[in-house]
């Protein structure tokens, strides 16, 4: 692991986010810049895939259960050569493939779509259950966020997830404390997230979501965990890496105008 | 005839005969495979029967993974719970990106009876046919039942079958008899009005034909298994051939096969079109048979209805 280029994937794939969302004049900046770190992890370290045969039976899963923060998916899968990076500027344009929301039939490298929250952490368990079913040792992945995990249907997912033994699954919970009205825990607190994961009998890592290091470390241990699924509980920055996007739920779904997108550009074209 | 029998139990039969022959099939529940007769399937395949809890929403959402993942899961609870609690579910996360999913949804309609409203629904055929790319099957009898699971295992694609708890006749017993998802069955000619009918109510309407016919009324009556794709070219050429339609479905006359039929012949063929079903109201409890009556549902009502139409 060379964290000095992951560092730099992970910048390459947030001016990617920033330019897709400016060029769509909408879309949600904030949760895909938070997750950017471990979308980079996942694709350039953790997991089995291959951009020339993304639909390989063999493959390890990953379903953006936090559909919205496709900007930051398409950004990481076009970094990553599932299709150019210069298509980043159509989406959300009429007769782009790359919709609003990740649609798995129109876009190379998604495995599910996604953009109803709640529902793509089951599509997940219902994967990891299949390869259990199949005997194969793919692994699935699923990104949520903290806001997201107000659905009951989270709650449902993990319940079974655990009764099941998946441990071939993995659910990051983005933990920005962020969601469009405020505050999680001014809106409907979802605390204590660990605790309640560790309640469904997962296997919980907390982690700072922009440490390589503790994102390496983190699913290295969740590879290692036999017998019950894996949380890992990632304490995140809200539009992390665009200063004034940074901690800002008026970042949650918004785009930047063209003063604010050259600003943007410009923090991150100075980082590399 | 044949014994009576549920198409429920048709349905779990139906999968446990198939389980071998379609190796990846599974079949998912929602803690009522004893009701919905998945049960059967489990005995016998204990390995694929995944029962999912009282969770039908989390149930869709696995279906949809499994199938991403090569398998073809038919998922099973109430219709009401399948259709109406985890609507969104069919239709984002197995619809919209058109999954392998195969819904059978049992205790449909007021047959369901001593239960009463909360578990008798009479909306799914509407909620299921507004989803783009949806099929949606009404089987008639076990014979069809046990059709439309395989037609349905054969299909790339989301399906939705409705099953009932009632037992019912078994009348596509016949040597000629053939399954085809959205082809139509004519089961008796006439040229007075087309009787388009679905699901248990097919027999009624066959038993309300014979009335009407000594009455003089030479009635057509069609068998409509498939709601979506409808057969539309079968529905046009029996309102033409005959000038007045009928349709009797065991679902609100709201977004069913009554709106189906409308839908078809307001843009092909303007025809005067009486729709027999449940009328805008929710059902109540009571045995399945006096509730078919009450809700004028039964072959007498029928008849009376097409006798006061024709005239």
């Amino acid at each position: 692991m060379d964290i000095n280029l992951l560092k730099k994937t992970a910048n390459e794939i947030r001016k990617g986010i920033v330019t897709a969302v400016y060029n769509a004049k909408s879309g949600h900046p904030g949760g895909s810049l938070s997750s950017a770190d471990i979308m980079t992890y996942l694709y350039f370290e953790e997991m089995n895939i291959d951009p020339k045969n993304p639909k390989d039976e063999n493959r390890d899963r990953f379903v953006m259960s936090k559909g919205h923060c496709a900007p930051g998916l398409y950004s990481t899968l076009a970094n990553r050569g599932f299709f150019p990076v210069e298509d980043l500027k159509t989406l959300r344009h009429t007769g782009s493939y790359l919709q609003g929301h990740p649609d798995m039939k129109k876009i190379p490298g998604v495995d599910m779509s996604t953009g109803s929250l709640g529902q793509g952490v089951s599509t997940a368990v219902g994967m990891a259950l299949a390869a259990k079913l199949d005997n194969k040792d793919y692994r699935v992945y699923t990104f949520l966020g903290d806001g997201e995990i107000q659905e009951g249907q989270v709650w449902e997912a993990s319940m079974f997830a655990a009764a099941k033994k998946l441990d071939n699954l993995v659910v990051i919970v983005d933990n920005n404390g962020l969601q469009i009205d405020g505050k999680i825990e001014d809106v409907n607190s979802p605390y204590p997230i660990v605790d309640k994961f560790k309640a469904f009998n997962f296997n919980v890592i907390e982690i700072d979501a922009h440490d390589f290091e503790q994102i390496a470390d983190a699913f290295k241990k969740a590879r290692e965990t036999k017998g019950v699924p894996t949380a890992i509980i990632a304490k995140s920055i809200k539009g992390k890496g665009v200063s004034f996007m940074e901690n800002n739920a008026g970042w949650h779904g918004k785009a930047p105008n063209a003063e604010e997108y050259e600003k943007a550009m410009s923090e991150l074209n100075a980082i590399s | 005839m044949a014994d009576k029998i549920a198409t429920r139990e048709s349905y779990g039969n139906a999968l446990n005969e198939l389980a071998a022959d379609y190796p990846d099939l599974v079949v998912l529940d929602a803690d009522l495979a004893n009701a919905t007769k998945t049960c059967i399937f489990q005995a016998k395949n204990p390995e694929r029967h995944i029962d999912c809890g009282i969770a039908e929403s989390n149930m869709m959402g696995i279906a949809a993974g499994l199938a991403a993942a090569g398998k073809i899961p038919f998922v099973s609870s109430f219709a009401m719970f399948a259709a109406g609690r985890a609507f969104e579910q069919v239709r984002n996360s197995i619809g919209y990106p058109h999954l392998n999913v195969k819904i059978g949804a049992t205790h449909a309609g007021i047959s369901v009876g001593e239960d009463g409203a909360s578990h008798q629904c009479c909306e799914d055929l509407a909620l299921m046919r507004v989803i783009p790319g949806m099929v949606v099957m009404n089987p008639s009898d076990d014979i069809e039942a046990k059709a439309a699971v395989k037609a349905a295992l054969d299909h790339e694609g989301p399906v939705y079958i409705r099953f009932g708890r009632l037992a019912v006749p078994v009348i596509n017993d016949n040597p000629d008899y053939k399954f085809e998802i959205g082809k139509g069955v004519v089961l008796k000619e006439g040229t007075d009005v087309a009787l388009i009918a679905t699901g248990l109510e097919v027999n009624e309407t066959l038993e309300a034909a014979k009335m009407l016919e000594a009455d003089g009324i030479n009635a057509k009556v069609i068998n409509i298994h498939t709601i979506k794709p409808l057969d539309e070219d079968l529905v046009v050429a029996a309102a033409k051939e005959t000038g007045k339609v009928v349709t009797i479905e065991e679902h609100s006359i709201i977004g069913g096969l009554g709106s189906a039929v409308c839908d078809v012949l307001a843009a092909k063929a303007p025809t005067k079109v009486m729709k027999i079903g449940v009328e805008d109201r929710f059902g109540e409890s009571g045995p399945a048979l006096e509730l078919i009556k009450k809700f004028g549902l039964d072959a007498e009502s029928i008849y009376k209805k097409v006798k006061a139409f024709c005239e």
